[in-house]
């Protein structure tokens, strides 16, 4: 079966306000999806309740993975069975080191034993894909790093933990040129024909060195448009206005 | 860095063994009991003195009106003297079998054989073990119980012995005083430096009785020691009682490490005091983990008399449910140049409560003095406590002062992240504490950093509904 995720009439709340009303995704292997849309129109909620983010409350839908139901999956669960997640702001965490992080995370999403010298050596041939400096695997998990070490170092761990499905929110945000270069680069090591990306953006520079095969326009909780890359470009030169009137 | 629990096992610490003692005191307390405890350990007349005007000391004093609660605790259930079946050996093999798989399961001769330059071990009243490898003997090192220091040391021991910590210092001082038994003498002479530790173990296996152990240690003039000592006890439902008394006294140039690693079981009222008195250009750091006991009252202070002296804690905290750990630092600048960092870590869960109450004075003389304090606090939930509550008292205008407090929760956010790359719940929360306490247990000795690992992870275990 090509199926990966497969989101139903999905509808989400955060507290009382419902952010998602109604969306429709589904996503085959192989695939490269990208999701633009105006702010506030529910881009990251849609990252988030796939990891099933408590703080996010589905009150309606189905989100099935290869066929099998996982909205009510613990996150570590759904990270096992092989969903990432590209965080718009990595959380620090003091007193690990990144080295220590990368092989506790490769160790509990596969489950097996982790081989130290291979797994070393893997990391650092991706840090230098990524020009990432090789003192940042010695530092504590983000701790004092720039906005665009902490982005590549999500790269880098969607690198390492190698999923069928990596979703990356606003990884392109805040980033300089260079960085978004870098991170391209990063996106395509990781893709293959067995595995599938969903890019979720309102930026068009991180897409111009990828292969896109669909665009999706979400506003106000609802995917309003699907096309192909071709989409990007009436969505530069035209803004999301006329998506937003779609709606209405 | 290990995310799950390996070879633990809480039993460990609760092995009761039977109430197996030679003699146990009756009760209580009175001048018949203190003379009879003067008595059974063979007190010369000063020693037996400072024991009856402690009592009288202890009679006049008042509980502390302030900190945790101490109503529990009822000197008539208290047995403060239990002789177990043995006496002093210099062998494990001598050791009772009880007692000795108790030190067994504990790590103790193993880490001997290991890390150690010499070890202690106490059990209930009485040290019943004492070591000390050869070529420190050579140099003049002295590792022993207190008994035979006062023995042997007279001269030594009465210069020191409640001098660093005078016996009206408060109530449970005095009761220390009044009826000590057991605990290490040290003595390092000028110049020798131990590259290895020496390391003291006290367990406490009788119910409803007391400890009260003495440890003196004297660093003579540009030596140095790293000094362990660590604490267990099993779990009764009567409350028990733990009230040593630690005088240190770091001469000029010397130099001092205090580790202690404080695991009593939740049963223990911890009420110990530790001082220490440190010469021109001497330093004493202390390094404590604590995370037994009911209520914990532990405030160790360094006295920086000499001029460049320095002093360094490191300290971490954590309670859990029904534990009220009230700890915290104190330093006291009298000479010039005087330097102290504090780095005070807390965990407080399942309701348990941490304060860090601390002193800082810098008395006129001691000009150009430096104190940075830093003290950071996390709560795992919304029923748990933590407090900071620091005097200083600052008597002078050249002197460099900072202090810096922080309480923060674990967020949802973080153990979000940490889930969305495969972490259990229980495994998120376990990383971040034990991220929070590093920069603490790294330096600890590194079976104790384990060992702390191990029991926050034990902690932690099970404890998300």
């Amino acid at each position: 079966m090509n199926k990966l995720l497969e989101i139903k009439d999905l509808h989400v709340n955060v507290g009382e306000k419902e952010i998602l009303k109604g969306l429709n995704l589904t996503i085959n292997k192989g695939e490269t999806h990208v999701i633009m849309g105006p702010n506030g129109a529910g881009k990251s909620t849609l990252a988030n309740v796939v990891l099933n983010n408590p703080e996010y409350k589905k009150t309606k839908g189905t989100v099935e993975f290869e066929g099998k139901d996982i909205s009510n999956l613990a996150t570590n669960k759904i990270a096992k069975k092989g969903i990432f997640m590209s965080f718009q702001s990595p959380q620090e965490i003091p007193g690990i080191s990144t080295m220590n992080f990368l092989k506790v995370a490769k160790n509990k999403v596969t489950g097996k034993p982790v081989r130290i010298f291979e797994f070393k050596k893997e990391v650092q041939e991706y840090m230098e894909e990524l020009n990432v400096n090789s003192k940042l695997i010695d530092r504590n998990l983000n701790v004092g790093f720039s906005g665009g070490e902490k982005k590549k170092n999500e790269i880098l761990q969607m690198l390492v933990l190698n999923p069928k499905l990596a979703i990356l929110d606003e990884t392109d945000s805040g980033l300089d040129v260079d960085a978004v270069r870098t991170v391209s680069k990063g996106i395509n090591l990781y893709k293959s024909n067995e595995n599938s990306v969903l890019i979720i953006t309102h930026n068009m520079k991180i897409l111009s060195e990828l292969k896109v095969d669909y665009v999706h326009v979400l506003v106000d909780g609802k995917i309003v448009k699907k096309g192909t890359a071709e989409l990007v470009k009436d969505i530069e030169k035209n803004g999301f206005t006329k998506y937003k009137q779609i709606d209405k | 860095m290990k995310t799950k629990v390996e070879n633990i096992n809480r039993n460990i610490y609760d092995i009761k063994n039977k109430d197996n003692y030679e003699f146990k005191m009756e009760k209580g307390l009175s001048k018949k009991i203190v003379e009879e405890i003067s008595k059974q350990k063979g007190d010369p007349d000063w020693m037996r003195e400072i024991r009856l005007k402690a009592l009288e000391t202890y009679e006049k004093l008042e509980l502390p009106t302030w900190g945790p609660d101490l109503s529990a605790l009822k000197m008539d259930n208290i047995a403060t003297y239990v002789k177990p079946k043995t006496n002093l050996n210099s062998s494990w093999e001598d050791v009772p079998e009880d007692i000795k798989n108790t030190f067994d399961k504990l790590g103790i001769p193993e880490a001997e054989k290991k890390s150690l330059a010499g070890v202690g071990a106490q059990y209930d009243s009485e040290v019943v073990y004492h070591s000390m490898k050869k070529e420190l003997l050579e140099q003049g090192v002295i590792y022993t119980d207190m008994e035979t220091a006062v023995r042997e040391y007279p001269e030594i021991v009465k210069e020191h012995f409640m001098k660093c910590v005078p016996i009206n210092d408060h109530k449970f001082v005095a009761l220390h005083a009044a009826v000590w038994s057991g605990g290490s003498f040290v003595y390092v002479p000028k110049g020798v430096k131990l590259d290895i530790p020496l390391q003291s173990y006290f367990r406490l296996n009788s119910p409803e009785s007391g400890q009260f152990e003495h440890t003196l240690i004297i660093v003579d003039e540009g030596a140095s020691l790293h000094f362990i000592e660590g604490c267990s006890a099993p779990k009764y439902n009567k409350v028990n009682l733990h009230a040593g008394c630690v005088e240190l006294y770091v001469k000029d140039g010397a130099y001092l490490r205090y580790s202690t690693i404080e695991n009593w079981s939740k049963n223990m009222m911890n009420l110990n005091t530790k001082k220490a008195i440190v010469g021109k250009d001497a330093q004493i750091d202390w390094v404590t983990g604590s995370f037994g006991s009911r209520v914990s009252m532990l405030y160790p202070m360094s006295i920086l008399n000499g001029d460049n002296a320095k002093t360094e804690y490191t300290g971490i905290t954590f309670a859990g449910k029904g534990q009220n750990l009230d700890t915290g630092f104190k330093v006291i600048h009298n000479g010039k140049n005087t330097s102290a960092l504090v780095n005070s870590k807390s965990i407080s869960k399942d309701g348990g409560s941490c304060t860090y109450r601390a002193l800082v004075r810098v008395n006129d003389r001691a000009k150009g003095a430096k104190c940075s304090v830093s003290c950071e606090s996390l709560m795992l939930d919304d029923i748990s406590r933590s407090d900071t509550i620091p005097v200083n008292d600052i008597r002078t205008d050249e002197v460099t002062f900072s202090h810096e407090a922080k309480i923060g929760k674990i967020s949802d956010k973080e153990i979000f992240y940490l889930m969305s790359r495969g972490l259990s719940e229980e495994d998120a929360k376990a990383m971040i504490v034990r991220g929070f306490a590093y920069p603490i247990s790294k330096e600890l000795p590194v079976e104790y950093a384990v060992e702390m690992n191990n029991l926050i992870n034990l902690e932690l275990e099970g404890s998300i509904g």
